[in-house]
């Protein structure tokens, strides 16, 4: 197992290090000078030339790659030229309240999704799955970000149940378990969970529909094992796979909240990504999306370890 | 069908044979898909949107682009406004057809340009194999590192707002999926028999994959590839709700449902109407595509 571990994570290493490539690519695909957001419109030639060597954008791509990649590697991510602070404080304080709200809305949708993907996959062709899969259809075809308005015209405009926007009473972004803040995380937290409650449902049914109609199962029974024993059979058979799907939900969850923070403002992630993009703060830009996604990497990893470690049927070797 | 020995066939029997034969594999498919009722219901409501879309002009509708002052945010139903206004006065309801035009424009054509290159790349990919495949297969696991909705994000936030970058960006996104989905398909179809008879032939690997191969491994890539204008429907109209996209006053259906958020208080279900279009359209590509799926899985 320990090998396995250790052979899944030395394949990971061109991975972080190509998509840091693309993360540090990002900012020289740009349209017009990098230096635009940090350059007086009415500069002098020197002054340009000097930023220039000062951000190091006059050595040739590759050492400014290597650079930039041993910086980030010890923690240093630049500075975000709207706020002067360091990219990373900034990135890291963001994605703490991402974090809150994915882990919300895992609750929410994976409950639902293993619930109805269950139900659906062993009352197959009833009109309990035509509604689980109905359901699931939705979820993944809606644009969350509408769901995330209509929620708030029914909830906060027409009942004014919820509020709104923001993550905490009085715009504050210091997060607590208590109501005050919880009822500002209920409507975003649903909305995330539509997508990988659809999802979930959908594989899990397959799985589940996949797995009963194999000969062991007809064996199970026929050895007199009662359908609750069977059932259990059934969810040992499907968790491996689940869990990837769920792992891998998680990840979107986390890197893809940008829309669904923009419609409730709420202060992760995504809303930083969203004012980076519009200020043309473009380290800010760079660091977030290299966070983001080298969490995603890492959860792909984990996923893939703790798929080995339970499922007896994965080579480990 | 009858068994008869080959002996006693006369000329005649030979040459109707074609006719009493099984019907070809896409006939099949199409006769199956026919006789599905909600793939038929959600393939009529779409050419209905498409229509509707393409027509828009000769359609009698208000002009899209001229507003009121006096006149803003009416309801749903006022007298001449059947969908009533939006912030700006202008007719929701000929705004919501014109809005199918860009659209439906940004939402499918990335997926078209991606199912044209990711099913060439694919296809090499699978054929060719040994390092090219390792090349491709790499590159494109790079992509994967990425959840699909931050690299079009970033992309676009990279590139600035414009429909060609919101465009460009999304047909990135799909390439590396409808790839890999080609790149399974087509190392399936590889070793078969009739690809070893083509290759024994004298057939150029340029020939295998266009003539041999193309027409077996084009079935399921276009069934993946439907199912995906239903995400680049969502992701298209993402973008230009973030401001990445379509620029203003023009109709899109996620720039409307930006602009008309600040409306909520005051006509919340006339501001939820641009979205309602693109769940539509969504649903509507995702059902057919699982209705294709069922139609070409022929043993069941």
């Amino acid at each position: 197992m320990l090998l396995y571990i250790i052979r899944r994570i030395v394949y990971v290493i061109p991975i972080v290090i190509s998509v840091a490539l693309v993360c540090f690519l990002l900012v020289h695909i740009t349209p017009g000078d990098p230096l635009v957001a940090v350059l007086p419109a009415d500069a002098s030639q020197e002054l340009a030339a000097q930023l220039r060597a000062a951000y190091g954008f006059d050595r040739p791509l590759p050492v400014q790659f290597g650079l930039w990649l041993g910086r980030a590697l010890n923690g240093d991510l630049g500075h975000s030229i709207a706020t002067g602070r360091p990219v990373l404080s900034e990135v890291l304080r963001a994605v703490g309240n991402t974090v809150t709200l994915a882990i919300a809305a895992a609750m929410i949708g994976f409950t639902l999704g293993l619930l109805f993907g269950l139900i659906a996959g062993y009352f197959r062709d009833t009109w309990i799955d035509k509604l689980a899969t109905s359901i699931a259809i939705a979820g993944v075809s809606v644009p969350h970000y509408w769901l995330g308005m209509v929620l708030v015209i029914i909830f906060s405009v027409e009942l004014n149940w919820l509020p709104a926007v923001g993550a905490g009473p009085g715009g504050s972004s210091a997060w607590a378990w208590d109501w005050a803040h919880i009822r500002f995380l209920v409507l975003p937290a649903i909305t995330t969970a539509v997508i990988p409650m659809g999802i979930i449902t959908r594989t899990v049914r397959a799985l589940t529909g996949d797995i009963l109609s194999q000969d062991f199962v007809e064996a199970l029974r026929a050895k007199g094992l009662r359908e609750t024993a069977v059932f259990r059979h059934v969810i040992k058979n499907a968790a491996p796979t689940a869990l990837a799907v769920m792992g891998l939900q998680l990840g979107y969850m986390l890197g893809g909240s940008i829309l669904i923070e923009t419609v409730f403002s709420w202060p992760g992630s995504g809303l930083l990504l969203n004012s980076a993009i519009f200020q043309r703060d473009l380290p800010l830009l760079q660091g977030t999306i290299l966070v983001l996604a080298l969490f995603f990497v890492a959860l792909n990893l984990l996923v893939d370890i703790a798929q080995a470690a339970i499922d007896p049927r994965i080579k480990r070797g | 069908m009858t068994v008869s020995p080959v002996g006693t066939l006369s000329d005649a029997s030979l040459q109707s044979a074609p006719v009493t034969a099984a019907r070809g594999y896409w006939a099949t498919v199409g006769r199956r898909l026919l006789r599905d009722k909600v793939s038929m219901a959600c393939a009529v409501i779409l050419l209905l949107i498409f229509l509707s879309a393409l027509l828009a002009p000769w359609l009698g509708l208000a002009d899209p682009y001229q507003g009121s002052m006096i006149r803003r945010l009416r309801h749903i139903g006022t007298a001449g406004y059947l969908l009533g206004t939006d912030e700006l006065g202008r007719d929701m309801l000929a705004r919501l057809v014109y809005g199918g035009r860009l659209s439906l424009l940004i939402g499918m054509l990335p997926v078209i340009l991606a199912f044209g290159i990711g099913t060439m790349l694919g296809l090499i990919a699978g054929y060719v194999g040994g390092r090219i495949n390792t090349a491709i297969m790499r590159t494109i696991d790079v992509f994967y590192a990425f959840p699909s909705v931050l690299l079009a994000i970033a992309i676009s936030g990279a590139l600035g707002a414009g429909i060609v970058n919101s465009i460009v960006s999304l047909t990135i996104v799909f390439v590396p999926q409808i790839t890999r989905v080609a790149e399974s398909v087509t190392s399936g179809v590889r070793n078969m028999d009739f690809v070893e008879a083509a290759r024994a032939s004298g057939a150029g690997p340029f020939t295998i994959m266009r003539v041999h191969m193309l027409g077996n491994v084009l079935g399921p890539i276009f069934v993946y590839a439907t199912g995906l204008i239903s995400v680049s429907m969502i992701l298209a109209a993402g973008l230009s709700f973030l401001g990445l996209g379509t620029k203003p006053p023009e109709p899109e259906w996620g720039l409307m449902l930006n602009t008309l958020r600040t409306a909520i208080y005051v006509n919340p279900w006339v501001a939820a109407l641009p979205g309602a279009m693109i769940f539509a359209v969504s649903i509507g590509f995702n059902l057919l595509s699982d209705g294709m799926r069922s139609a070409m899985d022929i043993r069941n």
